[in-house]
């Protein structure tokens, strides 16, 4: 008989929690600093993006696909959003419009990347990594060939953006007289997740998500639109880069257009770590809310513990390879055969 | 059954093959006349049997990754990490100045640079062919984290900046040429470039295997369909391990070239390299899904874009709107593919 406190063990969120408190508790122990608030507020700070970008990419690899496209979305975005709100000479100026309007303008250009993802991916029944690929270098290069490749400096940066997000959420005076403060975008990453796990956990398009990643040619013939599906995964997934990508930008006053090199990586590192497997049917939000948390954590710590950072790549490389291999552990004893593509 | 040549037939079997060899003269045509007949200049085309042979061997590394149903994302950290190594070998064994160099010694060292390079490429690749028939991690997956690994070892071991004091002959490796034009008495740009020369050796080589030889064969299987290779009673497990090696080794060979070519071996050279690879391997008429591939297309696709590239250069364009075409190319190939098997 299964009791609840067993169930609860057999989770695989419940390892990732354990193992992630292990590794406080073994970084705490190896230099306390990383108990200051300070660090712990940064820590959080840090996990904003990568997090959000990570919703997206936990839609699509529960689906059984990846993508390594978003960075390149979240950039476009970016850029594209802030250009037209601080450059007069630009194609298309709207000035210094609200911030929720600037912020629905640049997920709304990586909804639209996502779709013609999407297009691609089920119009050809061709296969993501490949499609998402190629989308990366044709927006990365239209945008950079085209719009242009300067910095927007925190001059020329949207006043109401930065304002919105140096917002604290909570401020805290040490003894010393200094205050250390919690950025309220971390409300916003909150949110999302919230809304994200919902929709996963409680509605038909969310389990259309998990049975297009169980058995695309199963899920469609007990009766789920796969299109509708492949379309809300990839859209969606583009609409979070592109949030994500002004979020990043406001947050740290200055907007390059050649910013996320890397990210998709460091983003698919995560969500894996989090227990999603990239063939597909597996996963959840809160796995993959503390696999960007034992990531970023891990990340941030390599100073801390006096690991010099050109060891930085190799430590992730490990990470991912270590947390892959777990998981294809866990898959393999459900589903037999040698590692393919699609 | 006649022996006599059928023409439908070959058209039948080789109609990806005929298709991108119009593509290659619908572009070099396009370009010759676009660029005012520069394009043409025996120049151009030599430099262009410079440079392709790298890209044209990591093609061949992907595509045999894809005959499996796999992909190696980590050919181009292999590349860099396989001429470091060597750089690094030669940094250490640098004559003093002043010390006389005989020409037998830098043959030695040259020797030893190529071993370590190539041993580089065959560690690295059953690294990955491990980690996917043993741990059963997806390829995407091991390749990215392996890719990923050894990209931070070349930057532990280089620091960051680029490594150089590769000696001459190396140089030559990537830079020089035999001299069969000159001997029958034409302009040396009749030469034959070293690398290029390298790549038909080590494509026919490549080719004869994949065609010719029992592990071949097994590859194209197990790509087609993996529950009946296993039935069959191949090895799958052993096939799947050593292709990965063959592209480990392939990559090493690129990675050679890269550094020899430019005399200096650092952890991002060849970024952009990875899509190009994927792009020619899928235009080459490899099937990304597994069980369909061959040197010859891969060959001809690498040499059409190298072709295409090299004339939007010509034209002006910046390296940004040449890597969108890059990519809009791929995803054409992809949905013109998808287009055809869906007539068949």
């Amino acid at each position: 008989m299964k009791t609840a406190s067993f169930r609860l063990l057999r989770r695989s969120e419940t390892a990732i929690a354990l193992i992630l408190i292990l590794a406080m508790l073994v970084i705490g122990f190896i230099n306390p600093a990383f108990w200051q608030l300070d660090n712990l507020f940064s820590l959080l700070r840090s996990n904003i993006i990568l997090g959000i970008m990570a919703l997206g990419v936990l839609l699509v690899m529960i689906s059984g696909g990846i993508d390594v496209s978003f960075p390149a979305f979240a950039v476009a975005g970016m850029y594209l959003t802030i250009k037209s709100m601080s450059d007069p000479n630009f194609i298309i100026y709207i000035g210094d419009v609200p911030v929720f309007v600037a912020f629905a303008l640049s997920a709304g250009i990586g909804l639209i990347c996502g779709a013609a993802n999407a297009f691609v991916i089920h119009t050809f029944k061709a296969i993501p990594l490949i499609v998402t690929l190629g989308m990366a270098s044709v927006v990365r290069g239209l945008l950079l060939g085209i719009v242009g490749t300067s910095i927007v400096n925190i001059g020329e940066m949207p006043k109401s953006l930065m304002n919105f997000a140096s917002a604290n959420m909570l401020t805290l005076t040490k003894a010393d007289g200094t205050t250390s403060s919690l950025t309220a975008m971390v409300l916003i990453y909150a949110l999302l997740a919230v809304v994200i796990h919902c929709v996963l956990k409680y509605t038909m398009m969310g389990r259309s998500v998990y049975a297009l990643g169980g058995d695309g040619e199963a899920a469609k013939r007990v009766g789920f639109n796969t299109r509708r599906t492949t379309y809300f995964i990839y859209c969606t997934a583009g609409a979070l880069a592109g949030f994500a990508g002004l979020l990043y930008a406001a947050m740290n006053w200055q907007a390059d257009p050649r910013v996320f090199g890397g990210y998709d990586m460091q983003v698919i590192a995560a969500v894996v770590l989090g227990g999603a497997s990239i063939f597909g049917g597996y996963g959840s939000v809160l796995g993959t809310v503390l696999g960007v948390f034992m990531f970023v954590m891990v990340q941030n710590s390599l100073i801390i513990m006096g690991i010099p950072t050109t060891w930085q790549r190799v430590v992730i490389g490990v990470i991912v390879l270590l947390a892959a291999a777990i998981s294809a552990w866990r898959d393999y004893k459900s589903r037999a055969g040698i590692g393919r593509l699609s | 059954m006649t022996s006599k040549f059928d023409m439908r037939r070959f058209m039948d079997r080789n109609d990806n093959i005929l298709m991108l060899l119009l593509l290659t003269v619908l572009i070099i045509v396009t370009m010759a006349y676009a660029t005012d007949y520069r394009f043409l200049r025996p120049g151009n085309i030599e430099s262009i049997t410079f440079m392709f042979p790298e890209l044209g061997l990591l093609s061949i590394a992907m595509m045999i990754a894809m005959l499996t149903g796999g992909i190696d994302l980590s050919v181009i950290a292999v590349a860099n990490l396989a001429g470091i190594l060597a750089g690094v070998y030669f940094q250490r064994t640098a004559p003093m100045p002043g010390e006389a160099v005989t020409f037998g010694a830098e043959l030695f060292r040259v020797s030893i640079g190529i071993l370590i390079a190539l041993t580089t490429g065959v560690c690295a690749g059953a690294f990955n062919g491990l980690l996917i028939t043993r741990l059963k991690i997806t390829p995407i997956l091991t390749t990215l984290g392996s890719g990923y690994l050894m990209t931070g070892l070349a930057v532990v071991l280089t620091g960051g900046p680029a490594i150089i004091g590769f000696p001459a002959l190396w140089g030559a490796i990537g830079n020089g040429k035999i001299p069969l034009g000159s001997l029958v008495g034409l302009p040396d740009y009749y030469d034959l470039a070293i690398p290029f020369a390298i790549f038909l050796v080590i494509a026919c080589l490549v080719a004869f295997m994949l065609s010719r030889t029992a592990i071949g064969v097994s590859l194209m299987l197990i790509g087609s369909n993996p529950k009946a290779a296993v039935f069959a009673g191949l090895r799958t497990v052993r096939m799947t391990f050593y292709s990965y090696m063959l592209t480990g080794v392939l990559a090493s060979i690129a990675g050679i070239m890269l550094s020899a070519r430019v005399s200096a071996a650092k952890s991002d050279y060849g970024v952009s390299y990875l899509l190009q690879a994927v792009l020619i391997a899928v235009l080459g008429g490899t099937n990304p899904a597994g069980g369909r591939g061959t040197v010859l297309g891969v060959s001809i696709a690498v040499v059409a874009l190298m072709f295409l590239s090299s004339g939007f250069q010509m034209l002006r364009f910046s390296n940004h709107l040449i890597d969108f075409i890059w990519g809009a190319f791929l995803l054409l190939v992809i949905a013109l593919n998808a287009l055809r098997n869906h007539k068949r």
